[in-house]
C-alpha cells in the first residue's frame, strides 16, 4: 500500500493554517468524446490546494467546475496532466486503488445528498468510519459525535427519506467527515435548498474548515463561496482567476453601500 | 430621511432623538445609524413644508424637548408614499463604463477589469455574510435584528445578481 493510504490521520495532522501542499494538479486536461467529436472540458488546469485550505470553485455552466472536482477526486480518469495527492502521484491509479484512497482521505457531497435509502441515518455515517477504517467502537463515537453537532441525534434511527432535503444534506455531510478525511470534495452542496438550510450546512462547512478540514466546494453561490479563503474561477476550462477572498469595508455605511434606503 | 420620519411619527409624535432610537430598533445593525444632526435638521425642513409641527414640551429636571407632530398634509404625505410602487433596484453602469471603454483607452482589459470586480463583490458578500452571521447570533434585540437581516440578505441577493451579470460578460465579452 502506499505510504500516504497506509499513514494514519490524526486531528494534530490537521492545522487550523493552512500547511503544506495537499493537493496539487499539473497540467490536467479532460476530454469527453461526444456523437459529434471530442469536447474540451478541462484544458490545463494547475492547482494547488493545501492542507486546511479551503479553495471555491465559480464559473458559468459548461466552464468544467463539475468536471475538475470529479477528476481531482478520481471519480473520473484524467485524459492527461499529472494530479498529486500529498507526495503521491494518483492520476494514473486504477479505479480499485482511488476506491481506496478516497475511503480513507477524501470526502465527496453532492448537491443531491445521495444516502443509501434503505439504511437508517445513523448507519449511514457509522458504514462510512467503518469503510474509512474506524473500529466498531470509533465508528460509532465518530457517528455519535458529528449527528450530535448536527442537532441529528433524535433522528439517527430514521430512514433518509423521512428527513428534509436540509436535514439529509446535513447526514451527506456528516457521513463525508466521517472518516475525517483529508479533503472534503463538494459540488453545489447547497444547491438545492431553501436559505435557512443553506446556512445551517455552511455553518457546518465552516466549522470544520476552521478546525483545519481542507475542502474544494463547487458552487454558483456567491454567499457561500465567500466563505473560501480562494475563490478560483474557472472559464472554458481553464483558470481565469485564481484569488484570496479579502472582506470589503461596507462603506460608506455598511449596507447602504450595496442596498439603499431611500424615501 | 424624510419618509421615514414622518412615518414614524404617523404612529404617535415623538421629539427627534425619539425617532433616531426607533430608526435604530427597527433597523438594526444593518442600516448605519442614523445622525441626530441629520434628524433635526430634516424636522426643520418638514415643518417648514407644513409636513409636521412642533412645540416644546416643558421638563421639570431638564431642558424642554421640541415634540413634532404629523400635520393632514403629512399624514397624506405618507399615505401617498405607501401607495406608490418603489423604483426596482439600480443598474450599475460605473463598472459597464470601464468594461467597455476601459480597453479602448489602453489603460487595462476585460479579463483584468471582471476579475477585479469578481473579487470585489465576493469580498463584500464576506462582510455581509459577517454581518448576517452577528444579526443572527444576537438574538437579543430581536425585532430589529430581523429586520435588519432581511436588508442584509436583500443586500446579498443583489451582490448574486451582480456576480451573475458579471458571469455573463465575461461570457459574451471575451
Amino acid at each position: 500500500m502506499s505510504r500516504l493510504a497506509s499513514r494514519p490521520l490524526r486531528l494534530a495532522d490537521r492545522l487550523i493554517e493552512p500547511g503544506p501542499p495537499l493537493l496539487r494538479s499539473v497540467g490536467l486536461t479532460k476530454v469527453f468524446k461526444t456523437d459529434g467529436g471530442v469536447f474540451h472540458a478541462i484544458r490545463g488546469v494547475d492547482l494547488q490546494v493545501r492542507r486546511g485550505e479551503f479553495v471555491a470553485v465559480m464559473g458559468p455552466s459548461g466552464s468544467g467546475k463539475s468536471t475538475l472536482l470529479h477528476v481531482l477526486g478520481g471519480l473520473e480518469p484524467a485524459t492527461s496532466g499529472e494530479i498529486w495527492l500529498d507526495d503521491q502521484r494518483v492520476d494514473a491509479l486504477s479505479q480499485a486503488k482511488w476506491a481506496v484512497l478516497r475511503r480513507r482521505h477524501i470526502g465527496f457531497v453532492f448537491q443531491f445528498f445521495n444516502l443509501v435509502s434503505s439504511m437508517s441515518v445513523a448507519d449511514n455515517v457509522e458504514v462510512a468510519a467503518l469503510i474509512g477504517g474506524a473500529s466498531r467502537r470509533g465508528a460509532r463515537a465518530r457517528r455519535e459525535e458529528l449527528l450530535g453537532e448536527l442537532g441529528l441525534t433524535a433522528k439517527a434511527q430514521a430512514a433518509p427519506a423521512q428527513l428534509s432535503g436540509g436535514e439529509q444534506q446535513r447526514v451527506a455531510v456528516a457521513r463525508a467527515l466521517a472518516h475525517r478525511p483529508s479533503l472534503l470534495l463538494t459540488d453545489e452542496p447547497t444547491g438545492s435548498l431553501d436559505s435557512t438550510n443553506t446556512a445551517a450546512v455552511l455553518r457546518l462547512l465552516r466549522r470544520s474548515h476552521a478546525r483545519g478540514q481542507a475542502i474544494i466546494l463547487v458552487t454558483h453561490d456567491a454567499r457561500v463561496a465567500s466563505m473560501a479563503d480562494r475563490v478560483v474561477n474557472l472559464f472554458d476550462g481553464m483558470i481565469a482567476d485564481d484569488a484570496a477572498v479579502r472582506p470589503a469595508p461596507l462603506c460608506p455605511a455598511t449596507t447602504s453601500s450595496v442596498l439603499e434606503l431611500r424615501d | 430621511m424624510r419618509l421615514p420620519l414622518l412615518a414614524l411619527l404617523a404612529k404617535e409624535p415623538a421629539h427627534g432623538y425619539e425617532l433616531k432610537v426607533r430608526l435604530e430598533q427597527m433597523f438594526g445593525d444593518a442600516y448605519p445609524p442614523p445622525n441626530i444632526g441629520q434628524i433635526y435638521l430634516t424636522l426643520q425642513r418638514l415643518e417648514r413644508s407644513g409636513l409636521v409641527h412642533s412645540e416644546d414640551v416643558v421638563q421639570s429636571d431638564r431642558p424642554n424637548k421640541r415634540v413634532y407632530e404629523l400635520t393632514p398634509a403629512g399624514r397624506e404625505a405618507v399615505a401617498t408614499w405607501a401607495e406608490e410602487p418603489s423604483d426596482g433596484p439600480r443598474v450599475r453602469d460605473y463598472f459597464f463604463m470601464k468594461l467597455v471603454l476601459g480597453p479602448l483607452a489602453g489603460v487595462t482589459d476585460r479579463l483584468s477589469l471582471i476579475n477585479r470586480q469578481r473579487r470585489h463583490y465576493l469580498g463584500l458578500m464576506r462582510s455581509l455574510s459577517a454581518l448576517a452571521e452577528e444579526a443572527e447570533d444576537d438574538e437579543g434585540a430581536a425585532e430589529g435584528n430581523k429586520i435588519g437581516g432581511l436588508l442584509i440578505e436583500g443586500a446579498m441577493l443583489h451582490l448574486q445578481a451582480d456576480l451573475d451579470w458579471l458571469e455573463r460578460c465575461q461570457e459574451e465579452l471575451l
